[in-house]
């Protein structure tokens, strides 16, 4: 028999049996739509997981640190390999060679400093930090109140809200006013400055240059107001309750903790940084990144660890998901095993009608079968749909929830292409094999015996 | 008649059943040679294997001994595909219970056997319409077989056997289920169809009288074995 007439034979009998096949094919359906339910739950959440990591920064970056800050003056070095190399400073030409370095898409200063903030007569001392341009998409500033920051230099300040709190009743009325920074300037000393004999006098003489310590004021326009801390996370680097673009806060050469150090050790002209962040092509290029940062010799830190563990909890939880959902088709599928067998106890006659009509063996079998498949893709598509419902349902009601909760909604539920289709695959694959006994019984029926049947 | 060829030839045909320890010979040693063109009526109480001769000499069934040769082609040789191919190409099969598909229209149980047969599309619709014609039904084919009288399903399961133009029609107590005007007219579509079409009919009856008036040869059956085998006038 040629397929169409199969398939047209197969699509009539499916409907003419409409309630048995629906409920064989609801059946299928739901054992389909709870494994898209649980698989897409378990997609849209690692989405959600490694989407929110990801953009936070936090398992794509190494921070890096000068090895000389990890000890104090009196301790020797440790006896690792590492105090064998040079040890560095974290200055500019190191930023040049962190740069360069392969998988390294950025490299960025910690420029953090404690200044006295001025708004309107008040003033509060606080800790300030430099955000580089990248962290506009870490997600952190979802849902503040205001604005990125115009330009990666602009003079715009970002406050944090509890902060805000602290300048003004109505945080949010703080947003296009001004504020002011007073802060310390570092400046490297000419020969002919005035201050150079009085510093010669305090620090003696005998070194090249020097530096000067000069107070400043800055005014800065506040753009935004965010909720939370888009530098938390990392131990010790959290806690800057006003944010600058980097860029403006490099520029403002502000004194840092270790300049004095810096200086003593015998180079002021450079400056140095305290810290420094490499981001990554991607968080699998970290340890490779890592190494390539220690050999240059730097002390690194990375989050790479909780990553991986991460990742190990979400592949569990897949597994889980898919093992539930797959005990429902498996339970669907033997509804089409027994929807086709009593098909057969039921059609026997018919069976035996066709083979005396000149049906081959192969032909009951391809028509059966062909039933069982259909029954896979109606049941499939259908799942899919109800799948996604119900996903779509628990996003819903999710949002609801993060709404009344103050917070902003989310995705939790994500059927891709490769889910849907598979599905329906799958869905097809297991009736075909759910089809495969009853196809067959049908097929070796003694036709004598099918017409005898009443 | 003697210059007709050679169609049918059963040879010592037997059909065991095993039932535990009991053997039950259905057919026994039956030798029958028809022609091409024959009208044979098969004759026999209940139960003296008359169906079951039929099933064989129709490819329904195999002998446990003995040989069926059609067209020189021995039936018990064949294999299950072959056999199946016989069936829907040399065999038209009428029942005692019409056997109409009873989800598909008159039409599409017609339509059937050209189906299986892998007829072309395009020649089905008038293939189905000339033998619903045939058959007097044709303003019938939308019909289900649940809306027609039990002569109309016996004219439409004629239909559904003529459709693929067969050289041999096997009916197995076409009448049984009919009253005396409805079976008298199946045998007079049957007989029709003999002459006209030049067809070997092969049937199975209880009813002597109408073997008698319309067969040209009539074959006895009794506990499997053939008592008696004559032309008709
Ligand atoms: N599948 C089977 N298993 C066992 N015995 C069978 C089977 N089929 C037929 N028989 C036996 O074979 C014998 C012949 O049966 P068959 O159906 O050919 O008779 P019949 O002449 O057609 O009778 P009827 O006129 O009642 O239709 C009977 O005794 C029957 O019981
Ligand atoms: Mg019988």
């Amino acid at each position: 028999m040629k397929t169409r007439d199969l398939s047209e034979l197969a699509v009539r009998n499916l409907r003419e049996a409409v309630l048995r096949n629906s409920l064989t094919t609801l059946g299928v359906a739901v054992g389909v739509a709870s494994l898209v339910a649980m698989l897409s739950l378990g997609v849209g959440l690692q989405t959600l997981a490694s989407q929110r990591l990801t953009r936070s920064g936090l398992f794509d970056a190494v921070f890096v640190t000068s090895l000389r800050n990890f000890r104090g003056p009196r301790q020797p070095p440790p006896p690792d390999s590492a105090a064998k190399r040079e040890s560095r400073a974290l200055d500019d030409d190191a930023r040049q060679q962190l740069s360069k370095l392969s998988n390294v898409t950025e490299v960025y200063p910690q420029i953090r400093f404690i200044t006295d903030v001025r708004y309107v007569g008040k003033s509060e001392s606080t800790s300030v930090l430099g955000l580089p341009d990248s962290s506009r998409s870490s997600g952190a500033f979802e849902g503040m109140t205001g604005k990125y920051f115009s330009s990666p230099a602009a003079e715009e300040a970002i406050l944090q809200l509890e902060f805000a709190k602290l300048l003004a009743d109505q945080p949010s009325s703080l947003v296009g006013k001004d504020l002011t920074l007073r802060y310390a300037e570092r400046a490297a000393l000419s020969k002919d400055a005035d201050d150079e004999a009085l510093l010669d006098a305090m620090m003696g003489s005998g070194k090249p240059g020097g530096i000067s310590i000069v107070p400043r004021e800055k005014t800065l326009r506040i753009v935004g107001i965010t909720e939370s801390d888009p530098s938390a996370g990392i131990g010790g680097f959290g806690g800057a309750r006003v944010y600058l673009p980097l860029k403006t806060a490099e520029q403002l050469h502000v004194a840092q903790p270790d300049d004095v150090q810096a200086f003593l050790s015998g180079n002021p002209a450079k400056p140095s940084y305290m810290a420094m962040t490499v981001r990554v092509r991607s968080p699998k290029d970290v340890p490779q990144v890592e190494a390539a940062i220690k050999q240059l010799g730097f002390a690194t830190f990375s989050l790479l660890d909780a990553t991986k563990s991460l990742r190990l909890v979400f592949t569990v939880f897949d597994l889980f998901l898919g093992l539930f959902g797959s005990l429902a088709l498996t339970v669907a599928s033997l509804g089409i095993i027994n929807t086709l067998v009593m098909a057969i106890l039921e059609r026997r006659r018919e069976i035996g009608i066709l083979k005396a009509l000149g049906a081959t063996d192969r032909d009951v079998r391809s028509l059966f079968f062909a039933e069982a498949g259909a029954m896979g893709l109606f049941g499939g598509v259908f799942g899919v749909a109800l799948g996604w419902l119900i996903g779509s349902a628990l996003t819903w009601g999710t949002t609801i929830y993060l709404h009344r909760q103050n917070l902003p909604g989310v995705k939790i539920s994500y059927v891709p292409w490769w889910l849907a289709l598979s599905a329906i695959g799958f869905a097809i694959i297991v009736s075909l094999v759910a089809g495969l006994y009853p196809a067959s019984r049908a097929a070796r029926l003694n036709p004598v015996e099918a017409l005898r049947y009443e | 008649m003697s210059t007709a060829p050679m169609l049918i030839q059963a040879e010592s045909v037997s059909r065991e059943y095993r039932l535990g320890e009991t053997v039950i010979r259905a057919v026994d040693a039956v030798s029958l040679r028809i022609e091409q063109g024959e009208f044979l009526a098969l004759l026999g109480s209940s139960g003296s294997g008359k169906s079951t001769l039929l099933s064989m000499m129709a490819g329904l069934d195999r002998p446990t001994s003995g040989a069926i040769r059609v067209r020189e082609r021995n039936l018990a040789e064949l294999e299950a595909d072959e056999l199946a191919r016989y069936r829907r190409e040399t065999v038209g099969m009428v029942f005692q219970s019409f056997n109409l598909l009873p989800r598909m229209t008159l039409e599409e149980n017609v339509e059937l056997p050209l189906r299986l047969a892998e007829v072309d599309r395009s020649d089905r619709q008038s293939r189905v319409a000339e033998a619903l014609e045939r058959v007097g039904l044709a303003a019938r084919r939308q019909h289900r077989p649940s809306e027609l009288s039990g002569g109309e399903q016996q004219r439409g399961a004629l239909a559904r056997a003529l459709v693929n133009r067969p050289a041999i029609l096997f009916a197995d107590e076409p009448t049984g289920n009919l009253d005396s005007v409805n079976g008298e007219q199946i045998l007079l579509l049957l007989r029709e169809i003999q002459h006209s079409l030049g067809m070997t009919i092969i049937m199975v009856t209880h009813e002597r009288p109408l073997a008698e008036r319309f067969a040209n040869r009539i074959a006895q059956l009794s506990d499997g074995r053939l008592v008696s085998d004559g032309a008709q006038r």
